[in-house]
């Protein structure tokens, strides 16, 4: 009799299990739109040029060796971090109010922030707070403020199937309703799964009642650089709101923009309202990070301090980066054509205008299978598509196997 | 006003303070014995050359990349040290009943084990389940196990400070009077501060009171091979509860042993009674893993499993880990040589009998303070110090301070 024989079994991240029943099928036209990571044109990972260049330089030097970070991480990773969300010239982090706590990925960061949240936010261990986060979102968002000990976790209006695009006034009228206080999840660019973001125009109604309604705003960054090609628009909004006064959380992750996936580089950026509230956050954000993992990895962080920090590899770094913007661009671009070109069904405007790496196409479930059953093309079932998994060599068809789905497949 | 106003200046902790004092030190002769990290004869940090070799294999190594590793970790890397822990010939593991979590260094493969025993040990959610950690232990113990939600951690006798060494009688008196299921945190070897292990006798005695009153195992292992310079006698107690039948925990650390600190390369090894068992376990720790950090980080990962699975360079890592070994032991040696040979009042065996890193000096608060503040020997205020801080240089003036402590302050 085992200790564990009550224990069940969990069901598999259904992400990973897309990925899994890729590799098991051998049929030879197979395409993996899933998972989210970069693929380059011949559905290979792609190492960014820059990377391999400083982790060359790293192995090389001799002046570093693997003692303990910091609790809080490698400063010049939070420092170079916290500049790249908030801008070189940014009056907050000039004020001393900015600080970052280097955190495993996206993940670690929002998983730090929320037991911070948890523990010292609207009152003292206050589990009752809710917590909003948007409908849909990416998945784990949920599970990390519940197993943080939120037990209030909602859906905030976001995306509208019937025009496919954001539901603003849904969205407008939650942060009117939400109780004061409520803290919410904010995609800072390139929304997961729908790559539909607020115009600049409507990220401002969405700050004026936040700021009104005292809401927490908490902003997951995982694609700066990655939607646009450019590091700046991809954080206009975050910036917007560090202008307009709020004290605010951002979980950076630099698995995507960096191509660092399985090295665990991420950044909470911490905005307080004066250095003297810092100074006491952060030391209850080293307090949790000690039960936690007690210190962060090094190699992610010297990669991408190294890079941020040097001017050339900085440089070479955005040139890295427009490249994979770019190429998904391209290929949002060719397979709206090939649609309409096919005389698709539908409109496929919203392929070209949604941003990042993932396109909510509006198939239905039904078709979702039909598109992994019958044609291999795997997608997740909420029918977001990954671009990055679209080449040249598979995007015809792909874009057949759609136009068989919505013609056959109701 | 700040939504943080509330927040409380949270205390640093202590060793990270001890360390950031002596860096501040300007006394030319400042010896610092407080952290534990292996230190050089020269006072420094010491990059095994198996490491430096295995970054450089890696480096060049195109057919590696950065895509995410598996929720569990790297497979090669969990395989092979659960193996270290457990031996190459583990029945358990010919039985397939282990298995393996790759965690951040030994804090995270603690925090994975509590947060799942809290859920799914002795009940569902059982929080009340009392967790015992030695009296002393090393300082984080008690608040990993409280932050995974445990509300009942409990001292468990271990120290006799009159004899300076094992309070055994106390031990099984505790091991006999608590609740049944209760946890037990371990230490596999070179026990975190005193250096004092149970004898294999006394390790017998514990795991009999252990099976018959159904008390979890939970071990600890962060100095296997760095203990005594032998990876199996470092793990006797480890495997002997393996071969009593014991389902159990264990947290393994390779920051000391691989001295690869600051990469975070720690694994939970899992002992089930068999593989069905194991496969539902290892399932409800991916639901922990994904919302804490994801997925964990390489390249720590990748130099230890390279190294633990090439048979030069295991024998070559072996003989690193044996350098560290021999000179803590010759440091061991020297000190109390040198403190019998000044005739420092009491007596000073326990400095060679006891194992590890830290030896448990003996001396009081009073006399620790006279340590730091007059001699700027910088050591624990329990009175732990860490030998790697010794070397050839500062011996002799340690020695004359441990001297003048004893004899004029009570």
């Amino acid at each position: 009799m085992s200790i564990f024989s009550d224990v069940p079994q969990a069901p598999p991240v259904a992400v990973f299990k897309l990925t899994a029943d890729f590799r098991e099928d051998s049929h030879p036209q197979k395409v993996n739109l899933g998972v989210g990571a970069y693929r380059t044109d011949d559905s290979q990972p792609w190492v960014l040029p820059v990377v391999k260049k400083v982790e060359r330089l790293i192995v090389e030097d001799d002046s570093l060796n693997h003692e303990y970070l910091p609790i809080l991480g490698l400063p010049e990773f939070r420092s170079a971090s916290s500049k790249v969300a908030l801008g070189d010239d940014s009056p907050a982090i000039k004020g001393n109010r900015v600080g970052g706590v280097q955190a495993l990925g996206g993940t670690g960061a929002l998983r730090i922030g929320a037991e911070f949240l948890r523990r010292w936010y609207n009152g003292t261990n206050n589990t009752a707070t809710p917590v909003y986060v948007s409908a849909p979102t990416w998945e784990n968002h949920n599970a990390v403020f519940a197993d943080a000990g939120f037990k209030d976790i909602r859906p905030y209006h976001y995306w509208d199937a019937a025009k496919r695009g954001l539901d603003l006034a849904g969205l407008l009228d939650d942060l009117e309703k939400a109780p004061e206080h409520s803290i919410f999840v904010l995609h800072a660019c390139a929304h997961n799964p729908t790559g539909t973001d607020p115009t600049q125009e409507e990220w401002k109604k969405i700050a004026e009642i936040m700021k009104r309604r005292k809401l927490f705003v908490f902003f997951d960054s995982a694609y700066q650089g990655f939607a646009s090609g450019s590091l700046d628009k991809d954080a206009w909004a975050i910036r917007f709101f560090v202008s307009e006064g709020f004290e605010l959380f951002v979980a950076q992750s630099f698995s995507k923009n960096f191509g660092l996936y399985n090295e665990r580089v991420g950044n909470l950026t911490v905005v307080a309202q004066d250095n003297e509230n810092l100074t006491r956050i952060l030391s209850q954000m080293e307090k949790i990070v000690r039960t936690t993992w007690s210190n962060p990895p090094s190699q992610g962080a010297r990669i991408v301090s190294k890079t941020l920090n040097c001017p050339e590899l900085f440089a070479e770094w955005k040139g890295n980066v427009k490249t994979m913007a770019d190429r998904v661009l391209l290929m949002r671009d060719q397979l709206k054509s090939k649609l309409q070109a096919l005389g698709t069904p539908g409109t496929w405007d919203h392929i070209t205008q949604q941003i990042g790496m993932f396109s909510f196409t509006g198939l239905n479930p039904k078709q979702v299978e039909y598109m992994i059953k019958e044609k291999h093309v795997y997608l997740m079932a909420s029918g977001r598509i990954n671009m990055c998994g679209l080449t040249t060599k598979n995007i015809d068809y792909v874009a057949q196997s759609i136009h068989e789905a919505v013609t056959k497949v109701q | 006003m700040s939504v943080f106003c509330e927040v409380p200046q949270a205390a640093p902790v202590a060793v990270f303070k001890l360390t950031q004092d002596f860096n501040n030190d300007q006394f030319p002769k400042k010896v610092n014995l407080g952290v534990g990290a292996y230190r050089t004869d020269e006072g420094q940090p010491w990059i095994l050359p198996v490491v430096k070799k295995v970054e450089k294999i890696i480096v060049h190594d195109d057919r590696l990349n950065h895509e995410y590793l598996p929720i569990l970790g790297l497979p090669e890397f969990r395989s092979s040290a659960s193996k270290i822990a457990l031996g190459d010939d583990s029945p358990a593991i010919l039985e397939n009943r282990v298995g393996a979590v790759q965690c951040l260094g030994g804090t995270g493969a603690l925090k994975m084990g509590a947060e799942f025993l809290r859920r799914f040990y002795n009940g569902n959610n059982n929080t009340k389940t009392p967790v015992y950690v030695s009296a002393p232990t090393w300082e984080n113990h008690n608040a990993v196990f409280a932050n995974a939600g445990f509300e009942d951690v409990r001292p468990y006798k271990y120290w006799d400070a009159e004899k300076r060494g094992l309070d055994l009688a106390g031990f099984l008196g505790d091991l006999e009077s608590c609740p049944e299921h209760s946890i037990f945190v371990l230490h596999a070897c070179a026990h975190n501060p005193t250096g004092t292990d149970p004898t294999q006798e006394q390790w017998e005695l514990i795991a009999e009171v252990m099976m018959r009153r159904k008390l979890f195992v939970f071990f600890d292992s962060a100095y296997q091979g760095f203990a005594s310079g032998s990876l199996e006698k470092d793990a006797w107690a480890v495997r002997y509860f393996v071969s009593m039948g014991f389902e159990m925990f264990c947290a393994q650390s390779f920051s000391k042993n691989f001295g690869l600190y600051n990469e975070r390369v720690g694994n939970l090894t899992v002992v089930a009674r068999d593989a069905d068992n194991l496969k539902r376990v290892l399932s409800q720790m991916e639901k922990i893993v994904r919302t804490t950090w994801s997925n964990p980080p390489a390249q720590g990962a990748r130099i230890v499993a390279t190294t633990l699975n090439s048979p030069e360079l295991f024998i070559e890592w072996k003989d690193n880990v044996k350098t560290m070994a021999d000179r803590v032991l010759l440091m061991r040696a020297q000190l109390k040589a040198k403190l019998q040979a000044l005739g420092t009042p009491g007596t000073w065996d326990h400095i060679t009998e006891q194992i590890g890193m830290f030896s448990f000096t003996g001396l009081n608060p009073k006399q620790v303070e006279y340590m730091v503040k007059e001699k700027h020997i910088y050591l624990m205020a329990s009175g732990r110090i860490n030998m790697c801080g010794l070397t050839t240089k500062n011996i002799d003036y340690v020695a004359e301070s441990i001297h003048e402590a004893v004899t004029t302050v009570q």
